[in-house]
């Protein structure tokens, strides 16, 4: 059995006005790659239980993990981790769990990393571990996002920080691109995925992290491309309202 | 003894009856799969069984199609937290396809285009449990949810129904499948919540 574990609310921050990191104390926390998910565990005062998955956003640091939850409408879980949940609250996780969408940090191969929306959240982990272990690994991030406030860690992802060269950013926006864009707004084409992904004979290791529409999009595009659909790697969130 | 979260209530309302612990209804039909969706053309799709032994029965499409159909309606569960209730398919029990099948292996793997694979006890694919299945509510399967055809067995988590299967190979031993070798459950019953390996 994957133990369960008190996880403390230690810090959060706002990434939009309906995504928060939640920074969680989580003693006993064995250790993750980046990619893999947790389950989360609420429970009420009367026993009524509700558990969710997500994926987890930082870096293997000792025992704090981040998550960033986007706010779901109608979202039992997502509601109260976005806008109750409060510094020194706890839930219940489990993990790390999944051991097939995650990055190898020993491995040189080039890596595409393409999220739509929330889907950056484990894409922005590879990024973090990639910095923390010091990989000169060659990254691509495609980021498709709907207007210009919805991007997560608009701070860090693309800002060049130290031990991020090497990591280059495009950023698709949607329904509203920032007024100095070159780029009007659109969906993340084949194009794109070519001009700003590696060329298939490169053979880079894809991962695609969205909603269900954008990565069978998106991953058709890739192995249209001529990428090795075994070297694609997807998780999928579902259309589902208070699926996350 | 769970820790109570402070100012948790939750929607609560689902049957405990239908709804396994830990899951939430939905009414959506949320897609999960490991890699790019595969686009198999029903001229060239078959489906094969091969018993331990080696004898492979294969049907075409057309010979799949022209086999007695069931319609079951059925309940849904998936790891990743969604349980679908009433999901109507169409298609064909396995009992239908192991048949005239010589066995007396015990376990089953069950493969894919695309190269997922699966493995499940041959005595869960057996007696109206499991079926594949060319049609969903009606309509043709997609390709994201499986089609053109797709393994279903409900009673246990969704990942053992296999999308775009191909074939089911009969072992002596048990052999796990893609989700299984990457740390989930060898099992997977919902109803006792192996989701994961060592649950």
């Amino acid at each position: 059995m994957v133990a369960w574990r008190p996880a403390t609310l230690a810090a959060d921050r706002w990434e939009t006005d309906s995504a928060r990191t939640l920074v969680l104390d989580v003693p006993g926390w064995p250790g993750h790659r980046a990619g893999q998910h947790v389950d989360v565990r609420l429970t009420a005062e009367d026993g009524y239980t509700a558990q969710r998955g997500y994926s987890v956003a930082s870096a293997d640091e000792g025992e704090r993990i981040e998550l960033t939850v986007q706010r779901v409408e109608g979202g039992e879980v997502s509601s109260y981790l976005v806008d109750v949940f409060a510094p020194g609250d706890a839930v219940e996780v489990r993990g790390p769990l999944g051991g097939w969408f995650v990055w190898d940090a020993a491995s040189p191969d080039p890596v595409v990393l393409v999220g739509g929306g929330s889907g950056v959240v484990p894409l922005m982990a590879m990024v973090r571990e990639r910095r923390r272990v010091g990989s000169r690994a060659l990254f691509r991030v495609l980021y498709s996002v709907r207007m210009p406030e919805d991007r997560y860690y608009r701070g860090e992802l693309g800002a060049h920080r130290p031990g991020d060269g090497g990591v280059d950013l495009f950023v698709a926006y949607t329904r509203r691109a920032p007024e100095a864009s070159p780029r009007g707004p659109g969906r993340l084409g084949a194009a794109e995925l070519n001009t700003h992904g590696f060329p298939a004979e490169f053979a880079p290791v894809c991962f695609v992290c969205g909603p269900t529409g954008f990565v069978e999009t998106a991953s058709d595009a890739l192995v249209a491309l001529g990428h090795d659909p075994r070297r694609v790697r997807t998780e999928r969130f579902g259309s589902g309202g208070g699926a996350r | 003894m769970n820790v109570v979260t402070r100012g948790f209530r939750g929607r609560g309302g689902q049957d405990p009856a239908r709804v396994p612990p830990g899951q939430y209804e939905t009414h959506d039909f949320p897609v999960l799969s490991a890699g790019p969706t595969p686009r198999v053309d029903t001229g060239e799709w078959t489906f094969s069984v091969e018993a331990e032994t080696g004898r492979t029965r294969v049907w075409t499409w057309e010979e799949f199609r022209a086999l007695p159909q069931e319609r079951p309606r059925v309940d849904i569960h998936c790891v990743t937290r969604w349980s679908k209730l009433d999901t109507d398919w169409e298609g064909v029990s396995l009992d239908v396809l192991l048949e005239d099948v010589e066995t007396t292996a015990e376990y089953a793997l069950a493969s894919s285009y695309g190269g997922y694979t699966t493995n499940l006890p041959l005595q869960d694919l057996t007696d109206g449990q499991a079926w594949i299945v060319h049609t969903f509510d009606g309509e043709p399967l997609a390709p994201e949810h499986g089609g053109p055809a797709r393994l279903i067995v409900p009673h246990l988590y969704f990942w053992k129904s296999a999308k775009w299967v191909r074939g089911i190979s009969l072992l002596h031993q048990d052999e796990p499948g893609f989700w299984e070798q990457a740390g989930y459950h060898d099992y997977g019953d919902p109803w006792r919540e192996q989701r994961y390996r060592g649950d």
